[in-house]
């Protein structure tokens, strides 16, 4: 993803803007759910579900993502 | 709505909650880990090996052994946790059945032998003090109530915040991180950025908490309402002078639920039971089933099953908003990216409080900062 700010100013519509965190609160709500579930791979898909927030975090925090 | 509007909305609603949300995160990332830090701490005793189809030995021994070392005092509960305390049985004893629901000593009994394990201080030690804190600020009820209502608020500044992402976001990418702008810039975008990802497990994890908050409520309900048509036809009989023994309450119980475990009994007068009943509460064997206990009432004089139904609905949410509040249904990993986002929960508010205190009172400086994307004039140095 293109992080600059002057080189992109048109105005987004609601979905681009929501798009990725729409993504990312489906995968969590599927993550927070799936250990409830079940065992053994279902607890590994709420471990990859709700470690994708706190990877975008890691990501966007202290990635070289400056304009 | 417009954005000033929602913008008051985000900053009122926030501004009041934000020092208890910042107390009730800090306070619960070691409770994730309670269990292993007990374990750790030595606060907690294992029953010793014997082979592992030693049988268990009756209940009525188990609730002499627990009378025997505390004289006078009143079996309340007896609880089972086989997954994590095999082999034991924490009873809870309080001076008289209607003592407060906390005023309880317990004694740990080893399933098997009867013997007294332990005693557990069921009201001291650090983590005793953040659980207080974390429940109810040490002022029981009230407390737990005025926690559930800033929890609340909580999920208004969560639902405001991401209302005013969107004109914020007019001009930006996804994941904008302006570093060497300003500092208030910085925070600003990071705010944005770490709310937005991780609010559908904020919003979870707070309204779940706030459900969590009206446990004593939702049971009382249960009590006058699920109970009541279950033991109706004891309603007007004396309580009985001596009640009959535990071990055939269990046994009916099991007979008549099978498949399933025990998870607590509630003596006769206790709270969750009547005066006329045992209460055996019963849990199945799935991640979901173990969290929804399902009642068998035994009457304690003759031993014989009055009724057992599943919970109803709100007692079932309750439930089931336990593990969705405490993170502990997916082994070591889950807790630990619970841990995380609980930390990343703590830098967002600790963000929001950054920006409100950096700006002062004026609303209509953040409302442009917030409708030009963090561009209005004084962030660009």
């Amino acid at each position: 993803m293109n992080n600059t700010v002057s080189s992109s100013s048109q105005r987004r519509s609601l979905w681009q803007i929501f798009r990725t965190p729409f993504w990312v609160g489906v995968l969590s709500a599927v993550g927070l759910v799936s250990a409830l579930l079940g065992d053994g791979w279902m607890d590994a898909v709420s471990w990859i579900g709700l470690a994708i927030p706190v990877v975008l975090c890691a990501r966007y925090t202290w990635g070289k993502t400056d304009s | 709505m417009n954005v000033k509007l929602w913008f008051l909305v985000h900053k009122w609603t926030s501004i009041i909650c934000t020092a208890f949300l910042l107390l009730l995160c800090i306070t619960g990332l070691p409770l994730i880990f309670s269990e292993e830090i007990e374990h750790e701490l030595g606060d907690q005793v294992t029953a010793p090996p014997m082979p592992a189809d030693t049988p268990h030995t009756s209940l009525d021994r188990v609730a002499e052994a627990a009378r025997a070392q505390r004289p006078g005092e009143h079996i309340r509960f007896m609880f089972w946790d086989n997954d994590h305390h095999p082999n034991q049985v924490l009873v809870l004893m309080a001076e008289s059945m209607d003592a407060p629901p906390d005023a309880n000593s317990g004694v740990v009994v080893d399933s098997r032998t009867a013997l007294v394990l332990d005693e557990p201080k069921l009201d001291e030690g650090l983590m005793y003090i953040l659980f207080k804190l974390h429940v109810d600020l040490f002022a029981g009820l009230p407390g737990m109530l005025f926690l559930g209502f800033m929890g609340l608020l909580f999920a208004v500044a969560v639902i405001s915040g991401v209302v005013l992402y969107t004109p914020f976001m007019r001009k930006l990418d996804f994941g904008t991180v302006r570093k060497h702008r300003s500092t208030r810039l910085k925070w600003l975008d990071l705010h944005n950025l770490l709310g937005v990802v991780t609010l559908v497990w904020a919003l979870v994890v707070g309204v779940t908490g706030t459900i969590n908050t009206l446990s004593q409520i939702v049971l009382a309900i249960w009590q006058q309402d699920q109970m009541a048509e279950m033991t109706a036809a004891y309603q007007d009989l004396p309580p009985p002078q001596q009640i009959g023994s535990v071990q055939r309450a269990r046994e009916a119980a099991l007979a008549a639920v099978p498949d399933m475990n025990l998870s607590l009994i509630a003596w006769p007068g206790s709270q969750f039971s009547s005066p006329h009943h045992y209460t055996v509460f019963l849990h199945g064997n799935t991640p979901v089933t173990s969290r929804l206990l399902q009642p068998a009432l035994v009457d304690a004089v003759t031993g014989e099953l009055t009724d057992t139904r599943e919970m109803p609905w709100y007692v079932k949410t309750l439930f089931l908003s336990q593990p969705l509040h405490f993170g502990d249904y997916g082994g070591m990993p889950l807790k630990i990216i619970w841990a995380l986002l609980d930390i990343i929960t703590i830098i967002v508010l600790g963000s929001g409080l950054y920006l409100w205190l950096g700006r002062g009172s004026t609303v209509s400086r953040p409302v442009d900062e917030i409708e030009s994307g963090g561009l209005a004039e004084g962030n660009i140095t």
